[in-house]
């Protein structure tokens, strides 16, 4: 047995170039990357994330967050939370990181075509739903209703606000933003995300719901989509573990029986539910 | 590269200076035999060249959080049980380089030096529960989605000499992991000491076409069947001395206690210290790590060997998502019992005994798997 060629090592970060890098919040910024080489454009699916590696920091998993209709457009969100994110907060245009990828389970976007679609996130979990977004609202006609539910910690955290102010004014998509906390100048929703769920209108026996935000947030959605009718089989979760290689080889992610990098981090969340109110497993 | 037992050549027997004849024989060609030797009071996995390096006489005393080598009178070179090291550190080393990076203009280019051949090894003296390790490992590198090619070309070209226990260690329960005491498959030859009245005798099965191949040039009477029993009442000794078992009804129960106050238990004893996961011959997990030059111009990333008892290994941003002990222990032990199952079809323990052996506190394995199972018996 000989090795195989490094090209298929699927541990080698492929250079990409910085075309764009703008401010999203005070501690999130989005990078806009092309290939260094052969600009063929990157294939992925909604809900798939990419290794990132900052040169001699390190690597950090990072969800795609733009359009996978767009290939040669590929957007990250990143929030600046560590050694790695942070030196990668300071990132300009023609500037040069690493790329491993695509990884890990896409969010079922053509299985749930037909159906009514809730989407519940807070924080920068819309970064990891968005490209659904947009999946969804190019191909509008094949679904039901399209409900947005984000909450946030404050108006001036509201991640992609501009879009989520044009999707409001859709008549085809009803969109929910709840904060936690806000002065007298908001008009919206005060409180938890799962808190809307209850007021939002959907046929419960044909409703897929995708969810992405801190644990507790998403154990709260289950709930109250669990007491609307929604069944576990029509729920999907995207979940968050330490990751090293992506590849299932490092161990770091496991979550009970699963790996998040390779079986995840989009699961259905029948096939986790035992283990999902487990306490620091 | 595994065919059934008895295909090849039939069984020889011959005696300890045979076995030096064999040494040397594996040797050639290359080949790097590695095999048991006393280091630093310890059987550990090293270089061998000749059959004076082998580990004569030598038993090791082992009990939970105890091991101290003996030596005896004993005519075998393999009267020893397992020692701190396992193959692993061979087929998948405790530190690889993955790439290393240039700086280049604005960014970097990555530099993959084209891997040397692996070595070719020949493994000396690989005990049941260590071929059932590495089965565990052929699986876990080669996960469907993904595959090392690094181990693979390790493994591919490794030799195994297994060597079927005679004698249990004191932390052994491998036959209650259906991994041993003897080799069932897997290996291209597989040695049985004999003790008798004539001094030692060993009996060499042949198990692949390249241990056939060795075997070739190798002059020795054929195994009768007396030879074939007293191998076998051999082993059997080793079966029956082995003081520890598995409890039955282990995965089902410690899968359905993931809340059990033997938890919290445990880790008043546990130090974390994670001497059970780099003992353990399956455990598989790493993390990477990023040297950089300190003028800032070359990068290297390396892959070494980590342990789910650290509290850096769960960290995601705002803190580790197993904070206490008792749930780095479960972790540890509901992935070797209950979920290496779902993961590859197998359990992740083979019953060696090291992490018995090696825990500065003595925790068994064994009996916390009994404790829980045992309650949950009761409880269910």
């Amino acid at each position: 047995m000989s090795p195989l060629p490094a090209l298929n090592d699927p541990m080698l970060p492929r250079p990409f170039r910085i075309e764009r890098a703008w401010r999203e919040l005070s501690d999130t910024f989005s990078l806009y990357l092309v290939p260094q080489k052969g600009a063929k454009g990157f294939a992925y699916r909604p809900g798939q994330f990419n290794m990132l590696y900052q040169f001699g920091v390190g690597e950090v998993p990072i969800s795609i967050s733009g359009d996978a209709a767009e290939p040669l457009k590929l957007v990250h969100t990143i929030r600046a939370v560590g050694t790695v994110t942070d030196a990668m907060a300071g990132l300009k245009r023609g500037d040069v990181i690493g790329l491993r990828g695509p990884f890990g389970t896409p969010w079922p976007v053509e299985k749930m075509a037909g159906q009514d679609v809730v989407i519940i996130t807070g924080g920068i979990g819309l970064a990891p739903l968005r490209p659904a977004i947009y999946h969804l609202l190019a191909n509008r006609e094949k679904y039901g209703k399209i409900i947005i539910l984000y909450g946030a910690r404050t108006p001036n955290d509201i991640l992609y606000r501009r879009e989520l102010e044009k999707w409001r004014g859709r008549f085809d998509i009803s969109v929910e933003v709840s904060v936690d906390r806000a002065g007298h100048d908001w008009a919206g929703n005060v409180g938890v995300v799962p808190n809307l769920i209850s007021r939002a209108v959907f046929d419960p026996l044909h409703t897929t719901a995708l969810i992405c935000g801190p644990e507790i947030m998403m154990h709260y959605s289950v709930k109250a989509l669990n007491t609307a009718g929604i069944r576990d089989k029509r729920i999907f979760v995207s979940m968050e573990r330490n990751m090293k290689c992506a590849t299932g080889f490092c161990g770091h992610c496991q979550y009970g029986p699963h790996f998040v990098c390779k079986d995840g981090p989009v699961f259905r969340f029948d096939k986790i539910r035992k283990i999902f109110s487990v306490r620091e497993i | 590269m595994v065919s059934p037992v008895g295909a090849f050549a039939a069984p020889v027997i011959t005696d300890a200076a045979g076995l030096g004849v064999l040494v040397a024989a594996l040797g050639v060609d290359g080949r790097r035999v590695i095999g048991p030797v006393c280091r630093d009071g310890a059987v550990v996995y090293e270089p061998v060249t000749k059959l004076s390096d082998l580990p004569l006489g030598v038993i090791d005393e082992q009990d939970a959080g105890v091991y101290r080598l003996k030596k005896t009178g004993d005519s075998r070179y393999f009267a020893h049980a397992v020692g701190p090291q396992s193959w692993k550190r061979y087929l998948f080393p405790p530190r690889q380089s993955l790439w290393s990076a240039r700086r280049r203009g604005k960014g970097f280019e990555i530099v993959k030096d084209t891997p040397a051949p692996a070595p070719e090894y020949v493994f000396l003296g690989v005990r049941a529960c260590e071929l059932a390790a590495i089965n565990i490992h052929d699986r876990v590198f080669d996960n469907g989605d993904f595959a090392d090619p690094g181990y693979l070309a390790r493994r591919g070209r490794a030799l195994i000499v297994a060597v079927n226990c005679t004698r249990a260690g004191g932390s052994c329960f491998c036959a209650s992991m259906n991994c041993g005491p003897r080799a069932e498959q897997g290996y291209d030859l597989a040695l049985t000491e004999i003790v008798g009245d004539g001094g030692l005798r060993i009996l060499i099965e042949t198990g692949s076409e390249r241990g056939a191949a060795i075997m070739a040039g190798f002059e020795a009477p054929l195994a009768d069947k007396s030879d074939l029993a007293a191998a076998r009442d051999a082993v059997r000794i080793a079966e029956e001395g082995m003081g520890r078992k598995m409890s039955q009804g282990a995965r089902k129960a410690l899968g359905k206690s993931l809340d059990d106050p033997r938890w919290d238990e445990i880790a008043m004893r546990c130090l974390s210290c994670a001497n059970c996961t780099l003992v353990c011959p399956t455990c598989f997990c790493t993390s990477t790590k990023d040297l950089t030059s300190l003028d800032g111009k070359t990068a290297e990333r390396q892959r070494v060997w980590d342990s789910c008892f650290t509290l850096d290994f769960s960290y995601i941003h705002g803190g580790s998502i197993r904070r206490g002990t008792a749930a780095r222990y479960r972790q540890w032990i509901t992935h070797k019992l209950v979920h290496w199952h779902e993961q590859f079809g197998m359990s992740g323990c083979t019953g060696c005994g090291r992490c018995i052996t090696w825990c500065p506190v003595g925790i068994d394995i064994t009996q916390e798997a009994r404790v829980i199972t045992e309650s949950f018996v009761k409880g269910g």
